[in-house]
């Protein structure tokens, strides 16, 4: 049983590798639910010029003719020009891709970036879309029937845990 | 028949025919949609790619040209093909009946029905009908309901007023024929509206109005006292020169929401009306374009409230 | 044919009578002494009661073949247990001429199934105008006039109908409806038609109506049948009326002391009713009033409707329900909710309905028609369109069980049906 990486241990890292990358324009956006909890602790530390935006991307996941619109959309505001600029996408865990390919697509519904960078907690693999972080805090193994997440206490610490999948 | 026949086995949203018999969850869940909708409706690509490939068929046997284009505008932002049939003009007309058109349009491979139609009760008819993956939205039926409109008062409500276990709301004008007025009443007294007032001469009002949940009020002035919101319903001409109205002017004098009867409603009032408006019949300029009036802003809500219920529906 | 009908449970409300025994059937007659039988029908555990006479039943010709036919309604009268039917005028084209009557009774007679009893239009094609030559019609075999559903508001029309009708001793059976206050109304005016958003018809246009009739009876002493009655007010009415003494009688339709508005659903056409049906309130008026005498007797108000017809918005759909075979089943179960004794529940469709028809039939006594049903009140069914004759499979009740199903009918001493 591999033993989970310490989520909030991870944070301090990450944020050292982006503080040496950024540029003055660079804006961040966390993805609803748990990479938005990592982009709200990583952009204080990076002391960004732009506001945090936020994004949900459930109007543009692949699997709505199978799953319906199950999960429970919450808005996506991003309060800051997209057109032309270096873009943090900020993840909680990489695993097929499909969740970064949506963000992607709706990103450049708002605009046409500079660039983006992705930058993810956790990476487990089982890619099955060529998608890469260029930002990552750990690699972490997950046995087969189980779901690598990250959870928010009641007093803000994040932490890595293994469920069950149905 | 007992079972509720908008909601599949799961107790998903699978037709949206009526906000009457909604459960508190699901006009929640339609309403909380829509709000991530709103966002989409306000950045330079208007469109999202949810419904591509899905097909929504506007199925109008009563014309209207207003409600038709928001459910198009709605359904091509969620990047759906749209076809509109003015059954009106087509096949009604040589006789086909309701359910034949329906199963003709089945069979051309629909996702999702949007029927507007004349008789109260059609949209339960074909929905009883229609294959297992296509959904009904009702767009107005007879006097029965007008649900998506009723959603877009209550997204309109919530906006402005945020919670409605406090709201005095009041609805004027010909309740007997309205469709608009019956959906929003269902819907607010759902989600739990301590106070929904009716108001409007004996003629206009239905048999029974208490039974909806309703106060009953003939004299507006009383009536409108203290209301938080104030929805105007439009007065259709046939009835002002029938045996139901004498006439605009004396309608207008007691019931038409005029700048010194809204005086008596909250100093925070908000007016609303689900349009086109009369103008000097139920409510007079001053008070249409003065800073109570949300009319427009419903006009907005509309669209994002019709998206939020297609991709609800067409999921399930 | 000489019938013996052995060991069932005779039940004549007429004379009271309520025991086991045998019934002897020669020459079309019951008869009072026994032979030699050439046909024996065991009737052990079943019960023999006087064949049921249904005063509204619809059988669509002429004019309305496509509905249904003469051969297949009067098929679904026996198998339902009805030897006497009144059909009311509102053929196409309406039974106000002596010719169509004719041509109606002479069919009928043919077929060899129930009696029939053409109700003669009151005015020319029902048209509330001019009134038909009522005396020629009653030659022709009519029993009494109505307008059917159709309405008569010119009240000096109304009122010199039945007084045409009044000289020669004609009774005019009538639907009380007040025809503007009923304009465009599909529903009972109430609670539920708020709802499901449909005109409504208010109680009122029946009792205003009747209260305009009950005067013209006064004014003409014409011997009026009130159709259909619907509402708890009009059933007092009524009450009152007989104990004033007036000549008048009433019938309800078996649907609606069974059912209510609360019944329409989510729009079910099948419950598209004329009366529509109304509050629970009613409901229970017609019902008591039907067990305590004050409703005369209960009809089916048989109307077959294609599916196609019903398969329409609420509104729209063509009214009535099919109810031959269900009158029998529908009277037990509305007695055994009463808790009424067997006897009361068969009157009601047996000899009050012969009175109101002037009929001699709805009895079993020596010299009487041999008119008789033998059911088996304890055998449930269920109604689905397969166990239906009429062409009408039109009925608020399908899927339903219900007990009550009858194995023999006959018809002036000949079997015509047989389970």
């Amino acid at each position: 049983m591999t033993k989970l990486p310490d989520a909030e241990a991870l944070l301090p890292g990450l944020a050292a590798e982006l503080k040496a990358r950024v540029t003055p324009g660079t804006a961040m956006i966390g993805l609803h639910t748990g990479g938005a909890w990592v982009a709200e602790r990583l952009h204080p530390m990076l002391g960004l010029k732009e506001p945090l935006g936020l994004m949900d991307i459930a109007f543009y996941r692949d699997d709505y003719a199978k799953e319906g619109l199950k999960h429970d959309p919450k808005r996506t505001r991003i309060p800051f020009e997209v057109e032309g600029r270096d873009l943090l996408l900020v993840d909680d865990v990489l695993y097929t891709g499909r969740t970064v390919r949506a963000a992607m697509n709706e990103l450049f519904d708002y605009g046409r970036p500079k660039s983006i960078s992705l930058v993810v907690l956790a990476d487990r693999g089982g890619r099955q879309l060529p998608i890469a972080a260029q930002y990552c805090g750990a690699q972490v193994d997950v046995p087969a029937g189980m779901r690598l997440r990250l959870k928010r206490a009641a007093d803000g610490k994040l932490s890595l845990e293994l469920e069950h999948v149905e | 028949m007992s079972s509720n026949p908008q909601l599949n086995a799961n107790g998903e949203l699978q037709h949206l025919l009526s906000t009457e018999g909604l459960p508190r969850e699901i006009l929640l869940q339609i309403l909380d949609t829509a709000e991530s909708f709103a966002g989409v409706t306000e950045r330079e690509v208007k469109k999202v790619p949810l419904m591509r490939g899905k097909s929504v068929f506007n199925l109008f046997f009563e014309p209207s040209t207003r409600t038709r284009t928001t459910f198009e505008i709605a359904a091509k932002r969620l990047s759906a093909d749209v076809i509109n049939l003015n059954v009106a003009a087509s096949s009604q007309s040589k006789g086909e009946s309701l359910l034949d058109t329906v199963a003709n349009l089945s069979a051309m491979q629909a996702d999702v029905f949007v029927v507007r139609h004349a008789s109260s009760g059609a949209p339960y008819l074909i929905a009883r009908h229609v294959k297992p993956h296509e959904h009904v939205i009702n767009a107005g039926d007879g006097r029965h309901a007008h649900p998506t409109q009723g959603l877009l008062d209550l997204y309109t409500i919530r906006h402005y007023k945020k919670d409605f276990s406090r709201l005095t709301v009041a609805i004027v004008g010909d309740v007997l024929h309205s469709r608009v007025a019956r959906s929003l009443i269902h819907g607010l007294t759902t989600l739990g509206v301590p106070e929904v007032r009716v108001i409007g001469p004996q003629t206009l009002l239905p048999a029974g109005a208490e039974a909806l949940g309703v106060r009953v009020f003939h004299d507006m002035r009383a009536g409108i006292k203290g209301c938080d919101v104030v929805v105007m319903l439009r007065l259709q001409n046939e009835r002002m020169n029938g045996a139901l109205l004498p006439s605009a002017q004396e309608f207008f004098k007691h019931y038409g929401l005029t700048t010194d009867k809204l005086a008596l409603a909250s100093p925070d009032a908000i007016v609303m009306h689900p349009g086109p408006m009369n103008r000097g019949v139920e409510i007079d300029s001053p008070v249409a374009d003065g800073p109570h009036s949300v009319i427009l802003p419903q006009v907005t809500y509309g669209i994002a409230v019709r998206m939020a219920v297609m991709s609800i529906v067409a999921g399930n | 044919m000489k019938i013996l009908i052995r060991g069932g449970r005779v039940i004549d409300p007429a004379s009271g009578r309520d025991e086991v025994g045998d019934v002897f059937i020669s020459d079309g007659r019951i008869s009072g002494s026994k032979g030699k039988a050439e046909r024996t029908i065991d009737a052990r555990g079943l019960v023999v009661a006087p064949g049921l006479i249904d005063l509204a039943a619809r059988l669509r010709e002429p004019g309305y073949e496509y509905k249904a036919t003469l051969e297949s309604e009067m098929d679904a009268a026996v198998a339902g247990g009805v030897t006497s039917l009144a059909c009311p005028p509102d053929t196409d084209p309406p039974l106000d001429e002596p010719g169509l009557v004719d041509m109606l009774r002479r069919r009928s007679k043919v077929l060899e199934r129930a009696r029939v009893y053409p109700i003669g239009a009151l005015t020319v094609k029902l048209a509330g105008e001019r009134l038909t030559e009522m005396a020629e019609l009653a030659e022709a075999g009519c029993v009494a006039f109505s307008q059917a559903n159709a309405p008569l508001a010119d009240t000096q029309v109304l009122w010199r109908a039945m007084q045409y009708a009044g000289t020669f001793g004609f009774p005019v059976w009538l639907r009380a409806e007040d025809r503007w206050l009923a304009h465009g109304g599909v529903a009972h005016d109430g609670e539920v038609a708020t709802r499901l958003g449909l005109p409504g018809i208010p109680a009122f246009a029946e009792t205003i109506a009747l209260g305009t009739l009950l005067q013209l009876v006064r004014a003409t002493g014409t011997r009026v049948h009130f159709c259909r009655l619907s509402t708890a007010t009009g059933v007092e009415m009524i009450r009152a009326a007989k104990k004033e003494g007036l000549p008048v009688s009433c019938d309800v339709g078996i649907h609606h002391v069974h059912l209510s508005e609360m019944d329409l659903g989510y729009y079910d056409s099948h419950c598209r009713l004329e009366p529509p049906l109304r509050s629970q309130r009613d409901r229970e008026a017609l019902a008591a009033g039907l067990a305590d005498g004050t409703i005369d007797c209960a009809v089916s108000d048989h109307t077959p409707v294609d599916e196609d017809q019903k398969q329409m918005p609420f509104a729209e759909a063509e009214p009535g329900a099919t109810g031959l075979e269900l009158l029998l089943p529908l009277a037990l179960k509305w007695g055994a909710e009463r808790k009424l004794p067997l006897a009361t529940t068969l009157a009601r469709v047996t000899c009050d309905p012969a009175r109101i028809l002037g009929v001699q039939s709805g009895r079993i006594d020596a010299g009487a028609r041999a008119d008789l049903v033998v059911f088996d009140p304890a055998q449930h069914w269920r109604v689905v369109p397969e166990a239906l004759k009429s062409q009408g499979k039109n009925t608020p009740f399908l899927g339903y069980e219900l007990a009550g199903r009858v194995r023999t009918t006959i018809v002036a001493g000949n079997v015509v049906y047989e389970a």
